[in-house]
């Protein structure tokens, strides 16, 4: 697969980005995570379908259109999501995981309707549920690591609020931080990771990639800092693997990343109970 | 003569009001403008159709370690509320450090420990430094990491707690009394001038409740940081302490621990509107 990395211009814009995602995702799946906000995450991926299929069939119907990156419209309606999701959940204060059906059936309902009034993208559309080795382009490359700046830049500067925030918000908003605009960034970050992620692992798949890596390196690691570098190592891990065996068995990259990462997830598991095991056998 | 006589009837309101008002004068308190600290002047509050808190004034001077006593359900984590800036007043004003309560931004000088229960889940991952180190967050300001000597403060507040050895560990991986100290560290790294615990001793084992005001009298006096304690618990009112403050919706007594200490049983209960013990 290396040589042929070198040889085919797709599978290098596929493989860069998978790399990329492999970062990205896991590191700010980490906050999403002990925040409980994974299934937001979720709600985020099927409002981004709404933007891609609207895309597609905007491209088919309108000619001026036609090579419209879907990527796009995409961000835009994942963005949009996240900016009402944080209206919805305000809304309904004393029952925020309202939003995440209203949403998430509004997302699927949207794209259910562009996919019937559109006819024939199914192979295309295939590839933005379950991800594609061959279809990223240079420019959805370009957008992943333009993504990509922007999640690095924002939590190298707000790490701290993210953190205080995650861990114990009531003292976070006692001591003066700004919760609010905070929290709504950290959402339109994510709603951008989301729609970065689609292309690779698909966006049924997104928010896995998001929560597995993490979910293992929660049972691993004794502080945040840790738990980072664990999530990114095992995210990386499922991607690389998810991608190389994706090619060579002809796969869609979303399904062997997630199958990947439930193995090292289920690995990690065993191995941490095995250990314990071991380890009070030894005092005994 | 319709004047005259709403006059007189508002006349005779205001007289029952003020012999109603505060049983105790806040007698035996030299009250030094420059050191108050909080200052709360006739706040109300209420949620939706409850009246939570009536006309409370009440004021903490600096160095002041004073117990903030009353039972579930008095309205003292809304005045906490009001004095820590999460909700606003409906009337009265809330003033800090000489600033009105909006206006204050130098909220790091008040370090704020909750109660143990409902600061964060116990599976987080994070280790006793990081979560000591958390407490700059607000005084090293946005967008700006933290600085590189956080390690060494974090270090030192830690041993001001008796907990330094415990600093890589997981939070999580601690009992209740360790956690509490923990955070206590975690609000002096950004040297608050002032503390604020919340029921700080609910969930932590017998034993160690009064090792634990043992570090609150020691970092009152040694370091000179004003207290307050809130709590629904007579007993908690240990000798060391202060000034006693009595407050169910409004403020029934405020002065010194010895008075508060003369005060006949059936006050508090009337105040309380059950049988309270004291314990010496």
């Amino acid at each position: 697969m290396i040589e042929a990395i070198f040889n085919y211009e797709f599978l290098q814009n596929a493989f860069f980005s998978g790399l990329i995602i492999g970062v990205i995702a896991p590191l700010l799946g980490v906050f999403i995570v002990v925040r409980r906000l994974s299934l937001i995450a979720d709600a985020l991926s099927h409002v981004t379908l709404a933007g891609i299929a609207g895309s597609l069939y905007l491209s088919q119907s309108v000619p001026a259109l036609a090579l419209l990156n879907p990527i796009y419209l995409g961000i835009v309606a994942s963005v949009s999501g996240s900016i009402l999701i944080e209206r919805l959940r305000s809304l309904y204060k004393h029952y925020e995981e309202l939003a995440i059906p209203i949403i998430m059936s509004g997302g699927i309902g949207l794209s259910a309707i562009f996919i019937s009034m559109a006819q024939g993208f199914n192979q295309d559309l295939m590839s933005y549920l379950f991800g594609s080795v061959s279809a990223v382009s240079r420019q959805d490359l370009y957008v992943v690591i333009g993504i990509a700046v922007v999640v690095i830049l924002f939590l190298f500067f707000m790490f701290k609020e993210l953190f205080l925030l995650s861990f114990d918000d009531e003292f976070a908003k006692a001591s003066g931080i700004p919760a609010k605009w905070v929290h709504l960034a950290f959402m339109i970050v994510t709603a951008l990771v989301i729609a970065a992620s689609m292309r690779i692992v698909g966006i049924l798949l997104v928010s896995s990639l998001m929560t597995l890596p993490v979910a293992a390196a929660m049972r691993v690691a004794k502080g945040f800092k840790q738990a980072i570098i664990y999530a990114i190592v095992f995210g990386e891990l499922s991607v690389i693997i998810g991608l190389v065996s994706a090619f060579y068995l002809n796969l869609a990259p979303g399904g062997t990343i997630v199958v990947t990462s439930i193995v090292i997830l289920l690995v990690v598991i065993f191995g941490k109970k095995m250990s314990l095991l071991m380890a009070s056998k030894g005092v005994n | 003569m319709q004047a005259f006589v709403l006059y007189k009837a508002l006349h005779v309101q205001y007289i029952i009001v003020m012999l109603n008002r505060n049983d105790f004068e806040l007698e035996g308190r030299d009250v030094n403008v420059q050191n108050v600290q909080i200052d709360i002047r006739n706040v109300s509050f209420q949620y939706e159709y409850t009246n939570v808190l009536n006309d409370i004034s009440l004021q903490v001077q600096q160095g002041d370690f004073l117990a903030l006593l009353g039972p579930n359900g008095s309205g003292k984590s809304t005045l906490l509320k009001l004095i820590l800036g999460l909700l606003k007043p409906m009337s009265g004003e809330v003033n800090l450090f000489g600033e009105s309560c909006d206006k204050f931004k130098k909220r790091e000088w008040i370090g704020y420990v909750s109660q143990k229960s409902n600061a964060f889940n116990s599976g987080f991952p994070a280790t006793v430094r990081e979560v000591v180190r958390s407490g700059l967050t607000k005084k090293v300001g946005l967008f700006k990491r933290l600085p590189k000597d956080a390690n060494a403060r974090a270090e030192a507040a830690l041993k001001l707690v008796g907990m330094e050895q415990f600093i890589d560990r997981n939070i999580g991986a601690l009992s209740g009394g360790q956690q509490q100290r923990v955070f206590i560290a975690r609000a002096l790294i950004s040297e608050p001038k002032l503390l604020i615990l919340d029921e700080p001793t609910v969930g932590i084992d017998h034993e160690n409740v009064q090792a634990f005001y043992d570090l609150l009298v020691k970092l009152n006096e040694e370091q000179g940081i004003t207290m307050v304690l809130v709590t629904h618990d007579v007993n908690t009112v240990s000798n060391r302490i202060s000034h006693v403050a009595c407050l169910n919706q409004k403020i029934h007594f405020h002065g010194f621990r010895r008075e508060f200490d003369t005060l006949p049983e059936e006050k508090l209960n009337a105040w309380y509107g059950h049988a309270v013990r004291k314990v010496h």
